[in-house]
């Protein structure tokens, strides 16, 4: 069996996040906005049972609101994002590696910890995460990391996993697969759990035993892969599936540490072409770009520096090299000499149809960028070279988002950190 | 209202650089800089466990904390009786020291005029001032 891997997601995260310096939040409904507070992106477990949906629009919940008098949050995405970097220091010390999948999710590479009770082991880091950040988790453990998502799922959804379920285990990942609806399956559009539907196969058990060629038949290469991550063999599913709304990461170990910015923005550059790529792969465009980098946080000897930046993409976009002009400006915004960089990744949250997204009045409408994408997806590989690529193309800042009912900036701003009263 | 606040001084190392350079040509001893001190990574230990408060009142005053100042609130250090703390009381952030009485937990100010808030299922206590931060002018 292979190397055990987790996933470690937040509970609710935005609320979760609200919550840690807001103490009347406790308790009672609670739902933070999308950008333009258009529509319900996190629910606290109170709003969730008033019925809001993901993804709701916020005129349609208006007398659900008053009524319940739900709180209603802005997004605050310096706030969240700061508190993801506390929540990922957190994380470090119990892993060899990680890879943060989205803002609220990072997958934990348990590979040498196999000596250790891994449920205990996992449980220790969730109450770390908590201890330091106030931010509630759970934890799914397994051999792949489709069964680490379902064994995180299975740990939300059943009160008798207490927050961390070890999918490695035979009976318990038969238990689970056995109830878990195949449509609830990461990966699983709707159209195919309608013809899986249609041959009887309900669950992920059911899934699980299905005939891997008759999978790519209903489905495509991205079924077949899940069946097998299903049957505990890793097929690298997490790369050739759609990415959630919310977002998706590319991020990477460095071989030795990192400590000149061009070869950091080199590796960045990279890194916002593969999103860019996989973004116009699924026909998506993201409006927020974060770049994040650090050092190698088990060597505390050496000078240890995190950095992260976040930029609004206006317009959204999936050009790669508008999202590298993005990476550009956070990496010399945060960039600092002397240190030792070992990870850097890029992070793009609010994604949304193409065909949906909000037009600006200067939009460029030719045709030359898509021409000058193909091309630079060429030459991908040889991804020094982006660094000279000019970091002032073609975005231009409309006007600002709206965001009425924002929290302050509690870690980001030194004129709004909460208050204490003695 | 002006008090004694005590102070605490703490050694701290500065290198000074004293190169000599020959005019005209530098020196490739001088390349190896030293960072200029960062406070803040001084007197933030454990930044992933760290948060930066602003003090309201003046109940903190005998401890030397008084309105307006900036404390560094860590939840990396586990509560001990003596540590001066926030605690969510009934849900409100408030700033006293915490003391062991007779076997029972108590939040206690330090200035005249406040009661004594006993620690029971109200009481949470959220972290542990490890710094202050001031300016004057």
């Amino acid at each position: 069996m292979s190397a055990p891997i987790a996933l470690i997601d937040c509970n609710n995260y935005y609320v979760s996040c609200e919550r840690a310096f807001d103490a009347s939040l406790v308790g009672v409904p609670v739902i933070v906005l999308s950008n333009n507070d258009g529509c319900a992106i996190a629910r606290s477990a109170e709003a969730k049972a008033l019925g809001i949906r993901m993804g709701a629009p916020v005129h349609l919940i208006r007398d659900k609101i008053r009524d319940h008098g739900i709180r209603v949050f802005s997004s605050n995405y310096a706030l969240y994002g700061d508190m993801q970097r506390r929540v990922i220091a957190a994380i470090e010390p119990f892993a060899r590696d990680f890879e943060i999948y989205s803002i609220d999710e990072t997958f934990v590479d348990f590979a040498g910890f196999e000596h250790l009770d891994l449920v205990a082991h996992a449980r220790e880091m969730s109450a770390q995460v908590r201890q330091w950040t106030t931010i509630p988790t759970c934890v799914g453990i397994g051999p792949t990391k489709t069964l680490a998502k379902l064994g995180n799922a299975a740990a939300k959804k059943n009160p008798i996993f207490e927050g961390v379920a070890d999918l490695r285990d035979d009976a318990t990942r038969n238990w689970v697969l056995d109830r878990f609806p195949v449509e609830d399956v990461w990966g699983v559009g709707r159209a195919t759990a309608g013809k899986l539907a249609a041959l009887g196969i309900h669950t992920a058990g059911h899934l699980r035993d299905m005939a891997m060629k008759q999978g790519r038949g209903v489905g495509t290469v991205v079924l077949e892969r899940l069946i097998a991550e299903l049957r505990g063999v890793p097929a690298n599913v997490v790369e050739t599936i759609e990415p959630q709304r919310k977002g998706m990461a590319v991020t990477r170990s460095f071989g030795s540490p990192v400590s000149d910015i061009e070869t950091l923005m080199g590796a960045v550059a990279q890194y916002a072409m593969r999103a860019g790529e996989k973004l116009r792969q699924h026909g998506l465009v993201a409006g927020r770009v974060t770049i994040f980098f650090h050092t190698n946080p088990h060597k505390l000897d050496r000078p240890q520096y995190t950095a992260s930046r976040t930029l609004s993409a206006q317009p959204m976009t999936s050009d790669g090299l508008a999202l590298l002009a993005y990476a550009r400006r956070g990496v010399e915004s945060a960039w600092r000499e002397g240190y030792g960089i070992t990870k850097a990744g890029i992070m793009l949250e609010d994604l949304m149809d193409a065909d949906h997204r909000p037009r600006t009045l200067f939009e460029d409408g030719s045709g030359r960028r898509g021409r000058l994408m193909a091309a630079m997806d060429e030459v991908n590989g040889r991804f020094g070279k982006f660094t000279a690529v000019p970091a002032t193309q073609g975005f231009k800042r409309a006007w600002g988002a709206r965001s009425e009912m924002r929290s302050p900036g509690y870690t980001t701003r030194i004129a709004e950190v909460p208050c204490v009263r003695a | 209202m002006l008090e004694t606040v005590p102070v605490h001084v703490a050694a701290i190392e500065l290198p000074m650089l004293l190169v000599s350079t020959p005019a005209g040509f530098p020196s490739p001893a001088q390349d190896d800089m030293e960072e200029p001190i960062n406070l803040a990574d001084w007197l933030i230990e454990h930044p992933a466990a760290s948060f930066i408060m602003r003090v309201e009142g003046y109940s903190m005053t005998g401890a030397g904390i008084t309105d307006g100042d900036l404390i560094i609130v860590s939840r990396a250090v586990k509560a001990r009786p003596g540590h001066i703390v926030v605690a969510l009381v009934h849900g409100d952030r408030t700033l006293k020291r915490l003391r062991r009485r007779e076997g029972r937990l108590w939040l206690v100010a330090e200035a005249d005029g406040y009661p004594d808030i006993i620690v029971d299922e109200h009481v949470e206590t959220w972290g542990v001032v490890v710094g202050l931060a001031r300016k004057y002018v």
